[in-house]
């Protein structure tokens, strides 16, 4: 059974156009993130998902049933903020069940749902505890476990870790997961760090502009996008590009190569002078002026030792590179 | 404060400068206190000196207690009092909820209608006021009082808790309406929890003008049942001979209910609670 259907779906705010002709599925437990830059209407397409704001014209489907007039409550989703957005009055406990005693549930069936989210997210410690004793990363599980006793067919996560440091975002990370794995039900996670996405998803939904640019596994779209776009997005350090022209390419064309399919040596098509580089201990980044306006990182394994300014030459994996026209469209190489 | 940036010279100043003003400011009440407790002649002969066994007297407090129904003045002013604030912050937050969270045709121009009110002075519509209060039959009752009062603060009101609510999380809101709250429990469980500060304000601005109108009082009110304090003290003031002893004790003692307010009002003001609803 599909858990979403968007059919169509557009957003206008007066005359700006927020969301362009959306069409999606999800499928039941699937895991799916979106993507994008900042002002792409990532958030905008999670808040007409859960209700919070109207769509201008098109269908929501969730679980069978079109809920385009269904308040918030009654659509069976659940939602995490990024600002965790907890009830400052109240305590764990009471945040958690607050939901649950508006919707009606005898108070014996409250318990339990909170003792076993509760357990699953270690905060049986907390529970009479209220939001200010607690740190960001207990915070945010707070809020993660307002969404599980809901019990929802549909979880909505808007960058639930963008106001954790480095560390607490991986544990968190490898926390949802988890969660996922338990719970099987379907996920919509917004972020627009891509490690989030490619760790995470199922399934990612790139948007530009208001528009789904691609749809795939991480994989896919790190192997096979479908534009110049969606192959810039995905993969740290970014996509090089280089006019085709130079290395014989068709002219107008530009060729995209990732920095970890291409190799510094003493022979290449490619040549330049080392600008910078980055030592990150598991691999080093280095970054080549090409001339011509036009720079080139590449990703070397291990360790290296390569002084800026020297001159060197680049070759890669000519199977792997991907070729792009003018308007950023994929063109067979 | 960080103990780098502290200037003896600094602190002295500016303790200084603050005990000076608060001094300026309380010389007016000192000076009605003591001499609300001595001898009409000891008034004049030493405006300034503290009572002594000699110039001590009561007499004011007395002539108070037995001239008119100071206790029915009182409860009168309080009940004025309370009730108008009730109703300026109960419908102020609401119109400024309204005017915060929702998006509606002509929001900004509603807005700026209700502003309009800062800058007018509800004493130049006086003349209609008392026509209109006449027609509904509401001349020497303490609602005519009320209705005003709540009129003359909602502006101010509206103003100030609109721009505090624009600053509560939409999160929270929002969690709240995925919670299945209604609009209703949302104001009044998320929202005026976190804008009570703002709320402690607007109560003590519009408190102190109430408490001490006697404008209104006088042209819809005077009748002997419906005075408020500040009313019931003028008849100690007369054309030809002026009763200071009565005035000043009955001023005195319209201090203390302003102040127990105050002091309510002012907790609210220092305590904030938002702390840990959003990051």
């Amino acid at each position: 059974m599909t858990a979403l259907t968007l059919s169509n779906v557009c957003k206008s705010f007066g005359p700006v156009d927020v969301l362009k002709n959306i069409d999606l599925t999800v499928e039941d437990s699937e895991f799916v993130v979106f993507v994008g830059p900042s002002g792409c209407g990532k958030s905008t397409l999670l808040r007409v998902i859960a209700g919070l704001e109207e769509a201008t014209s098109g269908s929501i489907d969730i679980g069978g049933q079109v809920v385009n007039t269904v308040p918030p409550a009654k659509r069976g989703i659940a939602m995490v903020f990024q600002s965790y957005a907890l009830y400052p009055h109240l305590t764990v406990h009471g945040n958690m069940a607050l939901g649950l005693k508006q919707a009606g549930h005898p108070r014996d069936e409250i318990e339990r749902r909170i003792a076993e989210a509760a357990r699953m997210l270690s905060l049986e410690a907390y529970l009479s505890r209220r939001p200010s004793e607690l740190s960001g990363g207990q915070r945010q599980r707070v809020a993660i476990g307002r969404a599980i006793v809901r019990k929802p067919k549909l979880f909505l996560f808007d960058e639930p870790l963008s106001n954790l440091d480095a560390a607490l975002r991986m544990n968190t990370r490898i926390e949802i997961a988890n969660l996922h794995r338990q719970l099987t039900a379907s996920m919509i996670y917004v972020t627009h760090d891509q490690t989030e996405a490619m760790t995470l998803a199922d399934k990612i939904v790139v948007l530009r502009d208001g528009r789904v640019e691609q749809v795939g596994s991480p994989l896919e779209l790190y192997n096979n996008p479908a534009n110049r776009f969606v192959a810039e997005f995905i993969g740290s350090p970014a996509m090089n590009f280089v006019d085709a022209d130079r290395v014989g390419g068709p002219v107008g064309a530009t060729l995209g190569i990732r920095p970890e399919h291409a190799r510094i040596g003493d022979t290449g098509p490619l040549s330049g002078q080392v600008m910078h580089v980055e030592k990150l201990g598991s691999d080093t980044n280095v970054m080549i002026d090409l001339g011509r306006d036009s720079r080139f990182t590449v990703r070397v394994f291990g360790q290296y030792e390569i002084d800026p300014g020297a001159e060197v030459r680049i070759d890669y994996d000519t199977a792997r590179t991907l070729l792009f026209s003018t308007e950023g469209a994929r063109i067979a190489s | 404060m960080n103990k780098a940036r502290r200037n003896p010279a600094n602190t002295l100043a500016m303790h200084g400068a603050l005990i000076l003003y608060t001094c300026i400011a309380l010389f007016p009440v000192f000076v009605i206190l003591i001499n609300s407790f001595k001898t009409r002649k000891a008034i004049f002969r030493e405006p300034l000196a503290l009572p002594d066994a000699d110039s001590f007297s009561m007499i004011g407090y007395q002539t108070v207690m037995k001239q008119g129904d100071f206790f029915l003045y009182f409860q009168n002013s309080m009940i004025v009092t309370v009730a108008s604030l009730f109703f300026v912050l109960m419908f102020g937050a609401m119109a400024a909820f309204a005017l915060s969270e929702y998006r509606f045709r002509g929001n900004t121009l509603m807005g700026l209608y209700l502003a309009l009110g800062i800058m007018i002075p509800i004493r130049i519509g006086t003349v209609a006021i008392l026509e209109l209060m006449v027609a509904s039959g509401l001349v020497n009752t303490l609602w005519a009082l009320i209705l005003v009062y709540t009129a003359q603060g909602l502006p101010l009101a509206v103003f100030i808790l609109s721009e505090f609510m624009r600053q509560v999380s939409d999160d929270l809101k929002n969690a709240g309406r995925i919670d299945g709250l209604s609009e209703y429990t949302i104001f009044f469980r998320l929202v005026l929890p976190l804008v009570r500060p703002a709320m402690a304000t607007v109560a003590v601005f519009n408190m102190i003008p109430i408490w001490n109108d006697l404008w209104f009082p006088l042209i819809l009110a005077p009748a002997e049942e419906t005075k408020t304090l500040t009313l019931g003290s003028q008849v100690f003031i007369g054309q030809f001979v002026t009763d200071w002893n009565a005035v000043l004790s009955a001023l005195s003692m319209a201090i203390l209910p302003v102040m127990v307010l105050y002091v309510i009002f002012s907790r609210q003001l220092i305590r904030g609670i938002t702390s840990g609803a959003v990051k």
